[in-house]
């Protein structure tokens, strides 16, 4: 942006400078040292970089890395684009994405639920991706329904626009008030955290389907529900879901004109086909059909180690993040039944320091596979899968936990920083 | 409890107050009853539905401010949990569950909200959030070895004539008068998540020996015990 005063350009500079000295000496790779060396000596930068470029920010419980990045993907098709592809999505990571794509026309940015009312006021997005709430690291995260109020006020009266999942129905409730908004039914296979009406608290009716208690009579494994059986409205209110224009209906998208695309994305799982029908909406907000953004879509294969596959004498580990109840519902979705898991838990201070979430997922699913368990935590875990009568095998350590399987594939559970270290171990794996 | 029937677990308002894995509380009283042979059945009861009278021990977990505020309305309206605590069955109110049995708790705005008044306890909210691990010794008069679990609240409860306190904290701050929980007749209250009963399962055993009327004989508790002596050594101050 050449039309950056000067006191910013040199902010944004020495923030590019303070990025690569954190690469170069392995520090870290540089997306949030950057950026708070920008902040500080000029604290408007933020807005300044954000002026003049169409943004797109999403945000979410889960997927926001994912979604940032296919959004990403599918915007390249049009033009340069500025992004925090490293999951750095706080104002600092947002300054260092913006400072570093200093030309593109575009931005993507993944932004911390917390953090989003700020970003949309001080960047000025044209769009918001809405995608998923639940909960999520209790010990320190805000209530989820206080967030999606601070949503709500954050985006009345202006003039955004916003891409949301109709069928969350807080994610719903949070993007109402915005002036235009683009309905998706992604799907919402996490209902534990919505049965009550985030409007006025009477129970919420979902067409065709019982209340479900947590750890009731249905297995972990995601179904594929039929567009339908995603309604859901307030039998005491008006509070109702919207109608969608774009819909996820199994392994395809059915866009606005009622056309039927396959997906066929390489990313795996229900989760990642609803981050991509996502993608979708907002591309097409961007004025890219689908024609040419969901090819690039199907370029995706891994996201910041997510999915990836790490090797080591023989065993093939691919490597799936969960980080809470609703996310390790997704990655049961993507097991293969016929391999081993290893599980992984650590409660670091990104992690929640609390493991109680553990009782909440339900782990019955993984009977009849052997199962790996280790990580910081993996006493919590180890009494959690034996009260599920799920036979386990303790482990040490993540390699220890490889070096017991035989030769071939194995997939990997982790949560935040049990993920991270095992990435470190190969290397940052990718 | 008649020897050859059914155990019943109620779980109360899993829609409203399970924000904080609540349900372990529920799979550990089922699994250790069914380990000594006690069939077991468990009724999730929605906010929307009636409380059931016949249960034999009632949990009710943590939760937001919004919901707790909706659970002891309803609770209040439906009046099944007090008949059902009157005729002696037995409960473990969890965080924002415990609050709410007590006369007065702390709404949204620290305002003061109405309790159901099934607990002679006072809540309302402190100046600070406690958030961790905590240790706790518990009455000597219920048999139920250290307390462990994990607190995460805002709340200060003040006991009256009509309770005891559950347990005298070492690490954490609990009622946040050196105290933690509370129990009068078979009604237990715990700020604990963990969830207390898979840290402590001495105390899902007092629950169900208080339901059954029986003495319970002993289990295999390797994971427990395990689980439970990694904690005490991470938050107990070394000596």
């Amino acid at each position: 942006m050449s039309q950056l005063p000067l006191r910013a350009q040199l902010a944004s500079a020495l923030g590019r400078t303070a990025a690569t000295l954190s690469r170069a000496t392995g520090r870290g790779d540089g997306s949030v040292i950057g950026g708070r060396v920008g902040l500080a000596l000029e604290p408007d930068l933020l807005r300044q970089l954000a002026q003049n470029r169409r943004l797109a920010l999403v945000s979410a419980t889960n997927g926001k890395t994912t979604t940032t990045r296919l959004i990403t993907s599918a915007l390249q098709e049009l033009g340069d684009v500025a992004t925090n592809a490293f999951g750095a999505n706080m104002p600092a990571g947002h300054v260092s994405a913006l400072s570093s794509s200093k030309d593109a026309p575009y931005g993507v940015l993944e932004v911390d639920e917390k953090y989003l009312p700020e970003v949309i006021d001080t960047t000025g997005a044209a769009v918001v991706v809405l995608m998923n709430l639940s909960r999520d690291q209790m010990d320190r995260a805000a209530e989820i329904w206080l967030l999606a109020q601070k949503w709500r006020r954050a985006l009345a009266g202006r003039n955004t626009h916003v891409i949301a999942n109709a069928d969350d129905p807080l994610v719903t409730w949070g993007a109402s008030t915005a002036a235009s908004v683009t309905w998706v039914s992604a799907g919402q296979p996490w209902k534990e955290d919505s049965w009550c009406c985030p409007e006025c608290g009477g129970p919420l009716d979902r067409k065709g389907l019982e209340y479900v208690p947590p750890g009731g009579h249905v297995s972990g494994v995601v179904g594929q529900a039929s567009p339908d059986e995603n309604d859901w409205a307030c039998r005491e209110c008006s509070f109702r879901r919207p109608q969608p224009s774009w819909i996820l209906d199994g392994e395809a998208v059915v866009d606005p004109r009622g056309r039927r695309w396959p997906l066929d994305i390489q990313l795996p799982g229900r989760a990642n086909r609803a981050n991509a029908v996502i993608a979708l909406a907002t591309a097409e907000a961007f004025g890219l059909p689908v024609e040419r953004a969901l090819p690039r879509l199907r370029e995706v294969r891994s996201v910041a180690g997510r999915y990836t596959t790490v090797e080591r004498e023989g065993r093939n580990a691919r490597l799936l993040l969960a980080k809470n109840p609703a996310g390790w519902l997704e990655a049961f979705d993507v097991l293969d039944p016929a391999l081993p898991v290893i599980l992984s838990v650590n409660a670091q201070g990104p992690d929640g320091r609390d493991t109680s979430w553990l009782w909440d997922v339900d782990y019955r699913v993984l009977r009849g596979r052997p199962v790996y368990v280790t990580g910081e935590r993996k006493l919590d875990l180890a009494l959690r899968l034996e009260v599920a009568d799920v036979p386990f095998q303790l482990t040490d350590s993540f390699v220890q936990a490889l070096a017991a399987q035989p030769p071939g594939k194995v997939d990997v559970i982790a949560n935040y920083t049990a993920f991270q270290q095992i990435r470190t171990e190969f290397g940052r794996a990718v | 409890m008649p020897s050859d029937s059914v155990l019943r677990l109620v779980w109360i308002y899993p829609d409203l107050l399970s924000t904080y894995g609540d349900q372990g509380n529920v799979l550990v009283l089922e699994q250790r009853a069914r380990r000594r042979g006690i069939p077991v059945e468990t009724l999730h009861v929605r906010s929307a539905d009636p409380v059931p009278e016949s249960g034999d021990i009632y949990l009710i977990g943590g939760g937001e401010d919004r919901p707790q505020i909706l659970a002891a309305q309803r609770l209040r309206r439906d009046g099944g949990l007090h008949r059902a605590i009157g005729r002696g069955a037995a409960m473990l109110a969890v965080c924002a569950g415990y609050q709410i049995m007590g006369s007065v708790f702390g709404g949204e705005e620290g305002q003061p909200v109405e309790g159901i008044g099934l607990l002679d306890i006072a809540s309302g909210r402190g100046t600070g959030r406690a958030v961790g691990e905590l240790v706790a010794e518990t009455d000597p008069a219920l048999g139920v070895p250290t307390l462990t679990g994990f607190e995460n609240h805002m709340g200060v409860t003040r006991l009256g004539p009509g309770v005891r306190p559950l347990s005298r904290t070492v690490v954490g701050t609990g009622n946040g008068d050196g105290t933690e929980g509370c129990y009068a007749g078979k009604v237990i209250g715990t700020y604990l998540h963990g969830p207390a009963l898979a840290r402590t399962p001495g105390l899902a055993d007092l629950l169900l020996t208080w339901a059954t009327g029986t003495q319970l004989g002993p289990i295999d508790d390797v994971w427990f015990e395990r689980l439970r002596q990694e904690r005490l050594a991470a938050t107990l101050p070394r000596t």
